[in-house]
């Protein structure tokens, strides 16, 4: 009977499965970071449980270090308490960290694949939402809650009910100036934040086949926001030259084998899917969101909602609510509207082909007077790799800041925040209200779009950029 | 883990959709090391203006709902954020039981892991709660796990669905942890096979 990839990797991790219960299903890389695990070892502690697998398990400081030098304190004693934590945690239960100093150090779902630890056919979970990343390479990936983390860490296992499928065919070439970012705010825009609540997504189709790595990984990264369970794409010879040659990818003759089985984990031809859909994005605009949630989006062509058009009662509430914190008219051109902000970076977006597209946009260029911009780069590598090629010099002569690597803005757990009032053109993945600091303005765009923003001090459609 | 069996309580209504985790409980309250002690930072940006004082706007914040341990939501509650510091606040502010027409994956997930109760009811069945709270102060329900009846002494009567494992679970107060560690040997054999290419 054909398979689906889902199913191929579900069944395979399978450790035990009783009638009327959920499945036991083996995980093999857990990785951790310093805001959502210190309870779960404190718990290990408590109950004298050990971490089963320390060689399956990575930890990294991302979501609240400061991005400022790294010879600089850090001032937050909060922070520092759970970054101290996390050290003396993976000291005593023998767990790899690449921590604030190592040159590997960077937000957990950047340097997983960069590393090559994230592989296809893999079950990957960290208590982080967005390790639906880690589906761009055919791994079931998802996030799990702090007791999950410590049922992770204490078993090495994972009590799953099993969820739905649901492909997503995405057809025809995406025009020049439009991104997998663009692509899967349309996709979340089109489906809505709980469109795919229960399920996981497999994306399919020619113009997935045409991405990159990276660009997979921002179309798998924002799953969740359409609340699946996950986001997966088949592995073919694109996956396998990107890992090939990653520290912790497979070597030699175990590499020819890892890709043939690799190999035979693309869904069978006739698979069935509990839910499909398909959509063309030949002529897709570039998209900004104007809400306060990831399915607020529109065109860069296009205006801010009327919520009087809203048929749903509750929906149009929810928009009345939006414009109002967003402080926005109905109407209101998108191109006409002014930023203050911009932050390149973040989960989705902050690897190095983003940081590459974004700087081609500002080269030569200077940020808008009156706005304030940072890029911040996923990793410590990618800072590396892009000071190599001399991207850096390119943000700093346009006048952004250059930071180092973490999670900063996306979320505003380090010193990194918006002031009240402020509007951002942002990279990151959600425009939830407060996310990016108390009484911020969220617009999510893709690397060019924020770009281009920070030069004109609005939005402006990057296709007609010169 | 605390069990749920049956609780009798206060119902707060927050007619809200897509509630989701940053505003359940907004991050600056992330970098807290405990389980506990979240009460005051639940719905911190929607329940204190900017000179701390309560809000007086904020749903929670109106005097009827002081002492509510259920609440009635809108639909893809606790959508976002996998922080399980939203059920944390939920919980320590006093809610046992969640009411809404839907919920987002990890959070839903999260509630179980804490002794606390997300029931799904239809968008009419909700409606219609939230109708009977606004018309009713001190509206109170109780909720009854064993037999998957939530009730009322106006008469309503709503039954829910609930996975039968995770109702066990909350029964009987199960750690997930313990019930894996019972087959441990699954665990070892299945490890004994494990895939694995020479790395990590």
């Amino acid at each position: 009977m054909p398979k689906t990839l889902f199913e191929k990797i579900w069944e395979d991790h399978i450790v035990h499965d009783e009638p009327g219960k959920p499945a036991l299903i083996y995980i093999d890389c857990h990785l951790v970071h310093e805001v959502t695990s210190p309870q779960a070892f404190d718990a290990l502690r408590l109950a004298g449980r050990r971490v089963r697998r320390p060689d399956l398990t990575l930890a990294t400081v991302d979501h609240n270090v400061p991005t400022w030098s790294r010879s600089l304190p850090i001032t937050d004693e909060i922070s520092l308490k759970q970054i101290t934590r996390l050290e003396t945690n993976c000291r005593e239960f023998g767990i790899p960290l690449f921590g604030l100093d190592s040159p590997q150090q960077g937000i957990v779902h950047v340097i997983g694949p960069e590393l090559g630890f994230t592989q296809p056919g893999m079950t990957i979970v960290c208590g982080d939402s967005h390790t639906s990343t880690h589906g761009a390479f055919g791994a079931l990936a998802f996030g799990i809650g702090t007791s999950e983390v410590e049922h992770v860490l204490a078993t090495q296992c994972l009590l799953q009910s099993r969820p739905s499928t649901f492909r997503i065919n995405v057809e025809g070439g995406l025009p020049n100036g439009v991104t997998a970012k663009d692509l899967i705010l349309y996709i979340i825009r089109t489906i809505g934040t709980d469109g795919a609540t229960g399920f996981v997504v497999e994306y399919s189709g020619e113009a997935i086949r045409r991405m990159s790595m990276e660009e997979r990984m921002t179309v798998c990264n924002m799953s969740i926001e359409a609340g699946a369970r996950a986001g997966m794409i088949a592995p073919d010879e694109t996956t396998f030259s990107y890992l090939q040659g990653r520290p912790q990818a497979p070597k030699g003759a175990a590499f020819d084998e890892a890709v043939a089985y690799w190999k035979t984990l693309p869904s069978d031809e006739g698979a069935a899917f509990d839910r499909e859909l398909t959509i063309d994005v030949s002529d897709l605009a570039p998209q900004v969101s104007w809400g306060t949630n990831p399915g607020m989006v529109t065109d860069v062509t296009g205006s801010v909602i009327d919520p009087d058009a809203i048929s749903d009662e509750n929906e149009r509430r929810a928009a009345r609510r939006a414009l109002e914190y967003m402080g926005l008219q109905p109407g209101t051109r998108i191109e006409d509207l002014q930023i203050d902000r911009v932050f390149i970076g973040s989960c989705t977006n902050s690897r190095i082909e983003d940081l590459r597209a974004a700087a081609r946009i500002v080269n030569g260029k200077s940020v808008a007077s009156g706005v304030s911009a940072m890029v911040v780069p996923g990793s410590q590598q990618v800072k590396v790799q892009a000071e190599l090629e001399g991207l850096d010099r390119v943000f700093r002569d346009a006048g952004f800041d250059w930071r180092e690597s973490g999670c900063s803005m996306c979320l505003g757990m380090n010193p990194d925040i918006l002031r009240p009032g402020e509007r951002c053109a942002s990279t990151s993945n959600r425009n939830f209200e407060g996310r990016q600091g108390a009484g911020g303005r969220t617009h999510l765009v893709s690397p060019i779009m924020a770009a281009a923003a920070a030069v004109a001090g609005r939005f402006v459609d990057v296709r007609n950029w010169e | 883990m605390k069990p749920f069996i049956k609780h009798e309580g206060l119902v707060a209504a927050l007619d809200r959709v897509n509630v989701d985790t940053d505003q359940i409980i907004p991050k600056q309250f992330l970098k807290r090391i405990e389980r506990t002690g979240f009460a005051d930072c639940l719905f911190f940006d929607w329940r204190f203006l900017a000179d701390g004082t309560p809000n007086p706007e904020f749903e929670l914040n109106q005097s009827r709902y002081i002492g509510a341990s259920i609440l009635l939501a809108g639909a893809n509650f606790g959508c976002g954020s996998s922080r399980e510091h939203a059920p944390w606040a939920l919980n320590d502010y006093g809610f046992r039981a969640i009411i809404a027409p839907s919920f987002a994956d990890i959070f839903f997930n999260n509630c179980f892991k804490n002794g606390m109760l997300p029931i799904r009811l239809s968008e009419v069945e909700v409606r219609d709660l939230f109708r009977r709270v606004a018309e009713n102060e001190g509206y109170r329900l109780t909720v009854d796990l064993s037999e998957q009846m939530i009730t009322g002494d106006d008469g309503v009567e709503l039954h829910f669905d609930i996975d039968p494992f995770r109702k066990q679970c909350l029964l009987e107060g199960l750690d997930d942890i313990g019930l894996t560690l019972q087959v441990e040997d699954r665990i070892s054999a299945y490890e004994s096979h494990r895939r694995n290419f020479g790395a990590a």
